[in-house]
């Protein structure tokens, strides 16, 4: 408990001092794993808490960024021109898609909606008939690749494989600026900050307990008067909406949003560093999301081929050896030092 | 839920009629009925693969039958589904009992308790524990457990877990599938004394092979076999019964009932 209270102290105040020592390439770096680690936290709820394998959260990342890049596209072309990439498409007028997305309440609304509504939608169609486990889990990556190819397709909607980009204004911010880069950042981390919160608030409360049920033991679960298809539809629609505003939160700081960010493979890879981190613990979630795409950012940096290959042998060998992830491993250390304060009081000496 | 219907005019808490369930073909019960009064404590036994187990599950909800229907205060329960069934006040344990193994003891009975809450106050975080999990605790016997975790719970500890997140319910008809199966004597003596607390204030049926547990705690029979309804009585008049001595010396010497 107490170690738990200090870790998160430090934890904040290293994300609050980040500014200040981080150069702003580096800055803009950390904030993008923050944006990684938020969507953590939504699966560290479905996977961890709900045993909902769930390898398309890109998707609804994509659905919020979608949603943000519209309006900021909107914003940016004025109220007579065209976003760039629609120009350069040969549209000729704005599709009506597009129009509500240029007010900013309702952007800022679709953002969390959007992603919100199709995940309570599936949910409910999906849990409804009782489609779980490795089920479940192909269900959700065949979205992803679905989503892809639709997002793909719509060159004139959506951009198509090069999806949006060159974003240089932020609701007044300028994204150009090295202080518009930490006001971005720290936007982004006060949302990581109250997602844990809210996360955390939820794993404590009844419904948190009846979610570790349902993940072990849904059939009884029916027989106690519940129906199961309501909770993991309300966490998976929670899940959801994280993911779609760390997709919102993405593109001011990264610049882009495009169909290569949220198909099969990018979904798996914001999974690989909740496995790491350990799927059982929030903040173990978080600490793996922003370590392995930090290590990703190291590696790739000198030999971008090789972290692939190094990512799976992680994920892998994670998942044989300690599928508590590092959240495990520093629970069984706790555990063992403990039994080990408790141990002089009884005369046998331990061996080992 | 549905008050409004109309209920039979009979005094019967669950009535099964004309009861058929088909497994691949194997009809595992065929023209089955069962009734079973307001307050009653009954027992129902058999031989392996007799359908007692089935007939449970089939008024949980948990099988559909091919045919026939069984009534619950005058409401048809075939079609409806489990949670539905339990909210209208039917309770069962299963065969090995299943509780939560990473939630304490008193998070389970809090859950049991909850279901009738309405799910925004799902949202809230416990505060103590509610006058019906606290005289569950002390009935199951596991106050001194309470905030362990239910996976270190011994199998006789978790049965009466069970048991327990089931009174906690309130429901108006419990049904315990075997609930001293591998339980050692001591531990079947406590809960004989438990059922035999709750079939004062709950109408209960009881399946239980344990010959000895019955003449001990048995008022009234049911003997199934071969999916039907063998024979109903109190326990010395089953015992005598030259019909059902046959079926049990036959399959099982060891069961005999003598």
């Amino acid at each position: 408990m107490t170690l738990g209270r200090i870790s998160l102290v430090v934890c904040i105040v290293l994300l609050a001092l980040a500014p200040l020592t981080l150069s702003p390439f580096r800055l803009g770096l950390l904030a993008k794993y923050v944006c990684f680690a938020i969507v953590a936290v939504g699966i560290a709820l479905a996977w961890g808490q709900g045993g909902m394998l769930t390898l398309g959260q890109g998707v609804f990342f994509g659905l919020g960024g979608y949603a943000m890049a519209m309006y900021l596209k909107l914003k940016e072309a004025g109220s007579a021109g065209l976003p760039d990439f629609m120009v350069w498409s040969g549209v000729e007028e704005l599709p009506a898609l597009w129009k509500p997305f240029g007010n900013p309440v309702f952007a800022l609304a679709a953002v969390v909606l959007l992603p919100g509504l199709v995940a309570f939608l599936l949910g409910l169609l999906v849990f409804r008939q009782r489609v779980r486990g490795a089920y479940f889990a192909i269900l959700s990556q065949a979205l992803a690749a679905a989503f892809v190819i639709l997002l793909v397709g719509q060159q004139g909607l959506t951009g198509g494989t090069n999806g949006m980009t060159n974003f240089s204004q932020f609701f007044g911010l300028d994204l150009t600026d090295p202080n518009g880069q930490r006001a971005v950042y720290a936007i982004a981390a006060v949302v990581l900050g109250v997602t844990f919160l809210v996360a955390k608030l939820l794993v404590r409360s009844r419904f948190g307990r009846l979610l570790v049920a349902v993940r072990d033991g849904e059939d009884r679960v029916r027989f106690l008067g519940y129906d199961p298809a309501v909770v993991k539809t309300i966490t998976f629609t929670i899940s959801a909406v994280m993911a779609g505003l760390a997709g919102a939160l993405f593109v001011p700081i990264v610049g882009i949003i495009s169909p290569a960010l949220l198909g099969i493979v990018p979904s798996l890879e914001l999974l690989v560093g909740v496995a790491v981190g350990g799927r059982f613990v929030l903040a173990g979630a978080i600490a793996g999301a922003i370590a392995v795409n930090y290590a990703k950012t190291l590696f790739s940096e000198d030999f971008a081929e090789g972290w692939l290959y190094l990512q799976g042998g992680l994920f892998v060998l994670v998942l044989v050896f300690a599928p508590k992830g590092l959240a495990g491993i520093v629970e069984s250390v706790r555990y063992r030092l403990s039994s080990r304060k408790r141990a002089p009081s009884t005369p046998v000496e331990v061996a080992a | 839920m549905t008050g409004a219907g109309s209920p039979t005019p009979s005094a019967a808490l669950l009535e099964v009629r004309g009861l058929r369930v088909v497994f691949d073909g194997f009809a595992a019960i065929d023209g089955l009925d069962f009734t079973v009064e307001e307050g009653e404590l009954r027992f129902l036994i058999g031989p392996n693969g007799a359908g007692k187990t089935t007939l449970i599950d089939v008024v949980t909800g948990l099988t559909k039958p091919a045919s026939g229907s069984v009534r619950f205060g005058g409401e048809e329960l075939v079609g409806k589904r489990e949670h539905h069934i339990v909210r209208m006040g039917v309770g069962r344990t299963f065969q090995t009992a299943t509780v939560f193994e990473e939630l304490t003891v008193v998070e389970n009975l809090d859950l049991a308790d909850s279901f009738r809450l309405p799910l925004r106050s799902l949202f809230r975080r416990r505060r103590g524990v509610s006058d019906a999990v606290a005289s569950a605790l002390e009935a199951a016997d596991l106050t001194a457990l309470a905030d362990r975790p239910a996976g270190v719970l011994s199998h006789g500890q978790r049965q009466w877990l069970e048991i327990g997140m089931l009174l906690v319910q309130k429901p108006k008809l419990l049904l315990l599938d075997e609930p001293v199966a591998g339980m050692s004597r001591s531990e079947r003596e406590r809960t004989g004394e438990l059922l035999h607390r709750i079939a004062s204030t709950h109408t209960v049926v009881v399946v239980e092979h344990d010959m000895e547990f019955l003449r001990k705690y048995a008022r009234k029979v049911t003997v199934l076999h071969q999916g039907h309804v063998l024979r109903e009585g109190s326990v010395a008049e089953v015992q005598e019964d030259p019909e059902v001595r046959e079926v049990y010396l036959g399959r099982a010497k060891g069961k005999a009932v003598t």
